[in-house]
């Protein structure tokens, strides 16, 4: 009974544009202890000057996570996503204004395996980007994308904002007017 | 708390279900009836999931030219087709993005996809983008595996080909397979639903 009321729940959600909001400060049962240490990656991809960390998602997790002063701003991406692509200036934007404000943006790249080196290091080094860059490795897919948000279809691009208190998640592409309007409710 | 929770959710749930409450703005789930349609595939003909003929049921992917991901399914989608054709579920393949948005997704692009990928299904251009909506996929590739009944076409899976993108060989569990698996011994699908990521649908 409860896992066809779960099932119901989810494909209810599954919209085109969806996003959702758990503001229960109360401890819940998917609470975690939290990891003293950043993981260790799966491991580190390098050229050119570049390096970009790979994860798997139970070490990605981590980031999801933090619970400390600052709201993080995690965008799920990929160099093939045209529209991921066309909002990134955006997180660029937000994360180089705010960087003293306790806001930090994370860059998940759902790149293929073997995109990493031929498309996104040189897609990094060439766009200068400067907000955190990690590389999520992990083809299960349907095990891991309910725990980003269980509202999540899958589709790209999708961003997590979240602080200690608050976590919304948003399965949609962004304007900067509107990414710094919903990261301004996170204060 | 939790008691309270969970006695909520089966209401709410209780509540929906008695009155009816369609998921229109997130298109099927499962056990709805999915829509017909009247599409042009890749041969200039137009084709309707009620003119195949022998179809116990059909694997509808939302599927397109561009997408990586879309693209790393392309042989997986062939043999799903080849091997269940004959048991009554062909494949019927639709490009849900809009050709103004996505160039290589045009009509042209697409006849010249099936050819080189020597596609066994039709390739069926959603014209004006009104059919993925009413199904609800989101993204591609997206599969829906439809069981032909008396009272239409019951949607029994919604979700991914497997359980990795990446590479064929590795993947663990065959989530269309297992679906089709079951429907062709008349079994009841044991999972009905899973989650992937795709490319966003282009509008």
């Amino acid at each position: 009974m409860l896992f066809a009321v779960g099932t119901f729940i989810i494909s209810c959600n599954n919209k085109a544009e969806t996003t959702t909001e758990d503001t229960t400060a109360e401890p819940t049962e998917t609470a975690e202890v939290q990891q003293p240490t950043p993981p260790t990656p799966l491991k580190v991809y390098t050229k050119d000057g570049v390096s970009v960390k790979a994860y798997d998602f139970d070490k990605l997790e981590y980031f999801l996570k933090q619970k400390n002063d600052t709201t993080y701003v995690v965008n799920f991406w990929a160099t093939w996503c045209v529209p991921c692509v066309q909002e990134l200036p955006h997180f660029e934007e937000l994360n180089a204004k705010y960087k003293t404000n306790k806001i930090k943006v994370m860059l998940v790249s759902l790149d293929m395996y073997k995109m990493v080196e031929t498309k996104l290091l040189p897609f990094i080094k060439e766009k200068q980007l400067k907000s955190d860059v990690v590389y999520l490795r992990d083809p299960d897919q349907n095990t891991w994308l309910p725990k980003v948000d269980s509202t999540w279809s899958g589709a790209l691009p999708a961003t997590l904002i979240y602080n200690k208190d608050r976590r919304k998640f948003y399965e949609k592409s962004f304007t900067y007017a509107e990414l710094e309007k919903e990261v301004s409710n996170f204060k | 708390m939790k008691t309270v929770k969970i006695l909520g959710t089966v209401m709410l749930v209780a509540f929906l279900s008695a009155f009816g409450v369609k998921n229109a703005a997130g298109g099927y789930k499962v056990g709805d009836i999915a829509t017909d349609f009247s599409l042009k595939n890749v041969d200039n003909k137009k084709v309707s999931l009620k003119d195949i003929k022998d179809a116990k049921g059909y694997i509808v992917v939302f599927t397109c030219n561009h997408c990586p991901y879309a693209q790393a399914y392309e042989d997986r989608i062939v043999a799903l087709d080849k091997k269940y054709k004959k048991l009554g579920y062909p494949v019927v393949a639709i490009n849900p993005n809009n050709p103004d948005k996505v160039k290589e997704d045009s009509f042209a692009n697409m006849q010249a996809r099936a050819k080189e990928k020597g596609f066994t299904f039709p390739y069926l251009l959603d014209e004006g983008q009104k059919i993925f909506p009413q199904y609800g996929a989101t993204k591609t590739p997206h599969v829906y595996i439809l069981q032909k009944t008396a009272k239409g076409n019951v949607v029994k899976y919604i979700g991914a080909i497997d359980d990795n993108y990446e590479d064929a060989a590795a993947v663990k569990t065959r989530y269309a397979e297992n679906a089709l698996d079951a429907l062709v011994k008349g079994k009841e699908v044991s999972v009905k639903e899973t989650k992937a990521i795709g490319c966003s649908i282009k509008a």
